[in-house]
């Protein structure tokens, strides 16, 4: 038999029809639903009189909307949300759930956060399976060595309709990294760096899969960092393969399988990884020792530069279409060529989002933040835990005191500052440390200016109220 | 959905590249519960732009949309198609796009037409002072000054955009087959929550 990749083995084993003009009908095994994506798709099933057919591969849980203040005020009663439409598309959720018998954690729940942090931490993601949700970071999950990927919401009515979605074949693209990360340098650093290589539409059309002893050695959290950001340089999922790690993670957690059938699964799962002699469409190749901790300058995650390095000049790029962006960029971010990054201020830091709330993120950003104290000319810094078991974990350990005492706000879990739904935003020209995945014009909220970086990287500017080197204020 | 196989009319010159879709339409318009009414908040950002494209009269109510490379990527979000069907727009020409854009398109009845840069380069220009055409049945793109450049079309979506068929529908017409399938599953339902 040919060698197959990690994704064309996961294809195949999805196949319920192929068709003569190449499309395949492949079957979803998991399907997540949050409240802004899925409201037109559960009107269309009404209006045509179509059942979910699967609400038991299906978990719904709110999370872009929802405030990051309490939920509960005195006597166990549900605050009301200011925003009538924020209120409203989350009602429509809770309604939809119910007529069509989805599970459902709401806002009161202790499991209730990011989909993609609630996801693996449930269980409900497992190796090997399709993974669908009306969200482009959905890529997250393939840190699981799930073919995970962001759907519109035709193709949401489509899955709820009949668990299956009509698809053409991926291209593949392998991303090797060779080497060790350095001191200082994390998932995030690397993913950018990535970005950074290869561009935001360098993955398009192509499914990605990271490779070498980086991923190997990293863990699950770190994981899901890195593939939650495939979407950042185009390519619609990324994939790490299943391996003891993942097996470690993923037993005992509710939603995941038991007993025999576990034993089952994981003997299918360790015949999924790549074989040797499988072929890639694209290869690309990176050194980790390279890497630096990396921060954002302009508005893409492309554009991305080393904490040591300045901002680049427009002029500097051969292509007359990027010279161009560049300059937009560099005006919309208030930038002047040539400024060292670390010379760049900040008002505000978001350490949340569903590329970095999980536990590690919290523990990395609470050791730069141990001790210190926010810089005084701050206007806020929000740790925003991904869900609410994260958040108890956190709480446990210690580390909600540790951000309290130096000045952080601790937050319930939410989207929050990512992407100016809810009332976390950053205000216009106002300049925000973020640990979040994108860096748009107007993504924190109309006129915010995003930096990208690590939550170590966050925690260091907002003690030092600058983009800041973290190798320099924690010792190896 | 009716069938679509021609469009005429002027090409908003817009040019740029990796418009996202929190450019066509940033987050805080997503609180909706319907996929109409979108249209006035495409682009809002670039129409506080002094002499922007989709302010000027020439353009007005102009069916095509050229851009640069990358184009809708970011976000999966459906109501980017929607503001920009709201908006009257039925092909976007672009030397790439995002595949979750490009999917979320055709599913509303849009074309997304991929042309090389010198292709875009030159449409760029001619859409200044002349109206295009984009024919899925030819498919191309000319134009009055006997430009022609054919682009490739996925064959089911040029077909479901010819003809205006219900995918879903198609879908539950396969049943025996997806039960079939779902008989020899290896991966069981989750645990419940």
């Amino acid at each position: 038999m040919k060698p197959r990749t990690l994704y064309e083995k996961i294809w195949d084993a999805h196949v319920v029809e192929r068709h003569e003009d190449g499309t395949c009908l492949i079957y979803i095994d998991r399907h997540l639903v949050h409240e802004v994506t899925s409201p037109q798709a559960f009107e269309g099933l009404r209006g045509a009189g179509r059942k979910v057919r699967r609400p038991d591969l299906t978990l719904a849980v709110p999370d872009h909307n929802v405030p990051t203040t309490p939920r509960v005020g005195p006597g166990g009663r549900l605050l009301p949300i200011a925003d009538p439409a924020s209120a409203g598309q989350l009602a429509a959720l809770a309604r939809n759930v119910a007529d069509f018998g989805i599970p459902y954690l709401d806002v009161t729940d202790v499991r209730q956060g990011i989909v993609h942090v609630v996801g693996p931490e449930l269980g409900f993601t497992l190796p090997g399976t399709t993974l669908v949700c009306g969200d482009s970071h959905t890529a997250a999950h393939g840190a699981l060595g799930a073919l995970a990927f962001g759907i519109g919401t035709s193709e949401i009515e489509h899955v709820l309709a009949t668990q299956t979605l009509r698809l053409s074949p991926s291209k593949t693209m392998e991303v090797r990294v060779e080497g060790s990360l350095g001191f200082g340098v994390g998932p995030k650093d690397l993913i950018l760096a990535i970005i950074g290589r290869i561009g935001a539409a360098g993955g398009t059309g192509h499914v990605i899969e990271y490779r070498g002893r980086v991923f190997e050695e990293m863990s699950i959290e770190g994981r899901l960092t890195v593939a939650n950001m495939s979407i950042e340089a185009g390519a619609r999922s990324g994939l790490i393969a299943p391996d003891e790690t993942t097996f470690a993670y993923l037993k005992g957690r509710p939603m995941a399988p038991k007993g025999e059938a576990w034993e089952r699964l994981e003997r299918w799962w360790r015949t999924l990884p790549t074989d040797p002699g499988a072929r890639f469409d694209r290869s690309v190749v990176i050194d980790a020792g390279e890497i630096a901790p990396s921060v954002t300058w302009g508005t893409s995650p492309e554009d991305v530069v080393p904490i040591t390095g300045a901002v680049p000049d427009p002029d500097a790029f051969d292509d007359p279409a990027k010279r161009a962006a560049a300059r937009k960029s560099l005006d919309y971010m208030g930038l002047t060529p040539g400024t060292p990054m670390q010379d760049v201020k900040v008002e505000h830091v978001f350490i949340g989002s569903c590329t970095n709330s999980r536990i590690e993120d919290l523990r990395a950003a609470a050791a730069v933040a141990r001790n210190r104290r926010v810089a005084p000319h701050l206007r806020q810094a929000l740790v925003v835990p991904g869900s609410g078991l994260v958040k108890r974990q956190a709480e446990a350990e210690g580390l909600d005191r540790i951000f309290i005492e130096a000045g952080f706000e601790w937050r319930e879990p939410g989207c929050s500052m990512c992407l100016a739904m809810n009332p976390d935003k950053v205000p216009p020209g106002e300049r925000c440390a973020s640990t979040s995945n994108r860096n748009f014009v107007g993504r924190q909220g109309p006129g915010a200016r995003t930096h990208l970086m690590s939550p170590a990287m966050a925690a260091a500017a907002a003690v030092t109220g600058r983009l800041a080197d973290v190798r320099e204020l924690v010792t190896p | 959905m009716s069938g679509l196989t021609r469009i005429t009319g002027r090409a908003y010159p817009f040019g740029r590249r990796n418009v996202d879709t929190d450019i066509i339409i940033p987050a805080r318009h997503l609180k909706t519960l319907t996929r109409a009414g979108l249209g006035r908040f495409a682009f809002e950002a670039v129409r506080a732009e002094e002499g922007n494209v989709f302010d000027d009269p020439a353009y007005a109510g102009a069916p095509i949309l050229i851009a640069g490379d990358n184009f809708g990527c970011g976000s999966s979000r459906e109501h980017a198609v929607w503001a920009l069907a709201g908006m009257g727009v039925k092909a976007v020409i672009a030397p790439s796009f995002s595949d979750i854009f490009s999917g979320n398109a055709f599913k509303n009845g849009i074309v997304t037409v991929a042309l090389d840069q010198a292709a875009v380069d030159r449409l760029l220009e001619v859409a200044r002072a002349h109206e295009l055409t984009v024919d899925l049945e030819t498919m191309t793109v000319t134009s009055p000054l006997q430009d022609r450049f054919t682009f490739a079309l996925d064959p089911f979506r040029r077909e479901c955009l010819m003809t205006g068929l219900d995918e879903i529908a198609l879908t539950l017409m396969r049943e025996t087959a997806i039960a079939a399938w779902e008989a020899d599953a290896i991966v069981p339902a989750p645990e419940p929550a």
